[in-house]
């Protein structure tokens, strides 16, 4: 049978044949699972008894719980914070350390370092920097030089920009080696038509370093967003005694969700949660390709 | 050096080949599940071997997994025909199991409810339900006041019997650097801890009233006794000479065992890492009782119990392994072993142990313990902790938070119940 197929025809099916194997995984690691979800979503399952359906109750609970709004705001200024912050960092140090030649590669090593760390370490560790006297880092410098504490993570209105900080430099590493090689894929003659026709460095930013940058600002910009969409580990790391805590006020939907599935067992309304938050990270990611597409 | 291996192996396997044809036919296998705790394990172990050597004919294989694991691979693997015989839970986890037809009644001629009515702490018989024990414990936990003996000495105090004796030691040991920071705390405090337990079960019954309703299903606690028990919890930290600091180290057991906190209440389970801390001089007592010697406690467990998979001569056989796991001799083991507190007062209140010097405080509040039948603890905690810090971070009226805090737990409990 094989045999009267033609060349056209065997190619497809040597494609198929070699595309099998992910199709297969993603079928069955990816989209079962997301089918699962959004299944489950519309129903009320304790991960023990049956699955009965309920329709639309855990979407209208989520809708009406002030608790899930809060969280919704959290996650978004983590990402509204943090993406912005992180680029404007990340750009400033890889433009920098791209004209550096004395150690460079060291230096570069210094920023990429935190990229390698563990969240989970780094996260306590900067929880230990926080603590109140008399063990936190930060405040025991403050108190040393007689300036009041500061409540890092036991208040309402600091403790999420404190979760951030480290968060931002974890990452930082990676899109300065990111922004990096973008800046290395510049054809140099630009620079020198540029230097040639004495235009000023901020020009030279302005007109040629930054459009071309575009390719490489819209990965990051999408990658990084996607990833402050996600955050957990951080925010669940330094607090968990009261994870997402104090009153929510640090508390994004991932960890929302791990709560509601893993500690009140309510696994419909974590699926309803998760679709929110997917649907959610869709849109996010198609307005940004829309925004930074190449006109 | 591979070939005395392969000797020993292939005379190892022939020996055990030669056991399978010797062993009574009635030989049965059954499974028992736990999450993963050292101490428990190797309690488990040696139960299983004074089991196993009693009943030559059965044989206990236990697995164990992590504790986040737990839940979902007992829920997946039981449907499945898969899993333990006798399972390990959590007692607020009871009614799930039941609901979701995971565990079987212990059998009334080999556990007789009145026996048990009579024997056990009268707490366990929250396992009861439809005239018959679903699950029993082996051990028990309850809480007690942990003091550091040095700066009980320092201060030239003596450990309290009483709130008012309580609040006395702790500004005595409270130290304030020159800015006002506390640098040392007179009692640790933090409703993420135990201390949402002292406040539900113990200060809300010791201010007089009841902290829920209704077998647990009503809250309570947002009256005028709840008010001043409130009042009292935050004062700890707010009044004008606080004895304590929310957060203070990071966790209350942390500041304890640096030695930086005077009094500490926590569980039974704290025993062994505060006894392998180094350079620590720990005492413990019964929890203070209130102005008129009323004293109470919270008391929490996990219990074993048949699941639905046995059946046959491995049903017979499991209900044999629960009289043993809940006999007095093996809670003197996980007394031992682990430090968890036995559940039958004939075990306990035993001279030796009910006098210890660190068991006895926990098991004599054992007397009197209360166990709160949690729909989701976490989620229940949450409302207390929320309660507190409402009124400490953003100055919250107590009575306001009090109400907020009461509505919201009365909100989980309608959840669960409503949804059973």
């Amino acid at each position: 049978m094989y045999r009267n197929l033609t060349i056209k025809q065997k190619q497809i099916v040597w494609a198929w044949a070699f595309l099998a194997l992910p199709v297969l995984f993603y079928s069955v690691i990816r989209f079962y699972p997301t089918g699962n979800a959004m299944l489950i979503s519309f129903q009320d399952w304790n991960l023990l008894g049956t699955r009965t359906w309920t329709g639309l109750d855990n979407y209208t609970t989520l809708l009406s719980d002030p608790v899930f709004w809060q969280v919704f705001r959290n996650t978004f200024i983590y990402l509204l914070l943090g993406t912005p912050v992180s680029l404007v960092v990340a750009f400033g140090i890889a433009y920098h350390l791209d004209k550096v030649r004395f150690m460079h590669g060291f230096l570069r090593m210094l920023y990429f370092l935190p990229f390698m760390t563990s969240a989970v370490a780094m996260a306590w560790v900067w929880r230990w920097f926080y603590q109140p006297v008399p063990v936190g880092l930060f405040n025991n410098a403050l108190a040393s030089i007689g300036i009041p504490q500061i409540n890092f993570l036991n208040s309402t209105t600091n403790a999420l920009p404190a979760i951030l900080a480290p968060a931002v430099w974890a990452g930082l590493g990676f899109q300065v080696i990111i922004f990096m090689a973008g800046l290395r894929a510049i054809p140099r003659s630009y620079y020198e038509a540029a230097r040639i026709d004495g235009v000023s460095t901020w020009t030279v930013l302005w007109e040629i370093t930054l459009p071309l940058l575009r390719p490489t600002i819209v990965f990051l910009v999408v990658f990084s967003s996607i990833g402050f969409l996600r955050i957990f580990d951080h925010v669940f790391n330094m607090t968990t005694n009261n994870p997402g805590g104090p009153l929510n006020s640090t508390k994004p939907l991932v960890l929302m969700i791990y709560q509601t599935a893993f500690s009140s067992f309510d696994m419909g309304y974590a699926a309803a949660q998760t679709v929110v938050l997917f649907i959610v990270l869709l849109l996010v990611s198609l307005f940004q390709l829309w925004i930074m597409r190449d006109r | 050096m591979a070939f005395p291996t392969l000797k020993a192996w292939a005379v190892a396997t022939a020996a055990g080949a030669a056991s399978l044809i010797t062993t009574p036919a009635q030989a049965v296998e059954i499974e028992y599940w736990q999450y993963f705790f050292d101490a428990r394990v190797a309690a488990m172990d040696q139960l299983i071997e004074k089991f196993e050597a009693a009943n030559p004919d059965i044989t206990v294989t236990m697995t164990h997994f992590p504790y986040a694991d737990y839940r979902t691979k007992v829920a997946a693997a039981i449907p499945a025909g898969e899993g333990p015989d006798v399972v390990q839970l959590f007692y607020g986890w009871l009614n799930d199991y039941v609901g979701a037809d995971l565990i079987q009644p212990l059998p009334g001629d080999a556990f007789p409810v009145e026996a048990i009515d009579a024997e056990f702490f009268p707490m366990v018989q929250a396992m009861k339900g439809d005239g018959q024990y679903w699950a029993l414990p082996t051990a028990v936990r309850s809480l007690a006041l942990f003091y550091n003996e040095r700066l009980m000495e320092e201060a030239g105090v003596e450990p309290p019997t009483n709130l008012d004796e309580l609040i006395a030691a702790a500004q005595a040991m409270t130290k304030v650097d020159g800015a006002g920071n506390i640098t040392q705390v007179g009692l640790t405090a933090g409703m993420t801890a135990q201390d949402h337990h002292w406040w539900r079960e113990v200060l809300v019954r010791q201010f007089g009233s009841e902290p829920y309703l209704d077998d647990y299903k009503t809250v309570n606690y947002d009256t005028e006794a709840g008010r001043k028990a409130l009042d009292f919890y935050v004062g700890l930290a707010t009044d004008e000479n606080p004895v304590t600091a929310f957060n203070f180290m990071d966790e209350p057991q942390a500041a304890f065992k640096a030695g930086r906190a005077g009094m500490h209440i926590d569980g039974s389970f704290r025993i062994g890492a505060l006894e392998s801390t180094r350079g620590l001089k720990w005492g413990v007592t019964e929890l203070p009782a209130n102005a008129d010697g009323m004293r109470s406690n919270y008391s929490s467990y996990w219990v074993n119990a048949i699941t639905t998979k046995a059946e046959g001569e491995k049903y017979d056989a499991a209900v044999k392994f629960m009289q043993y796991i809940t006999s007095d001799e093996a809670m003197q083991v996980w007394l031992d072993v682990v430090g968890e507190l036995p559940a039958k007062p004939s075990v306990g209140m035993t001279e030796t142990n009910a006098n210890d010097p660190v068991f006895g405080p926990f098991i004599r509040g054992l007397e009197y313990a209360h166990t709160t039948k949690f729909a989701d603890e976490s989620g229940q905690r949450q409302a207390m902790v929320e309660m507190v810090e409402r009124i400490t971070l953003e100055g919250m009226d107590p009575g306001e938070s009090l109400t907020i805090a009461a509505e919201a737990e009365q909100k989980i409990l309608d959840d669960y119940y409503s949804g059973n």
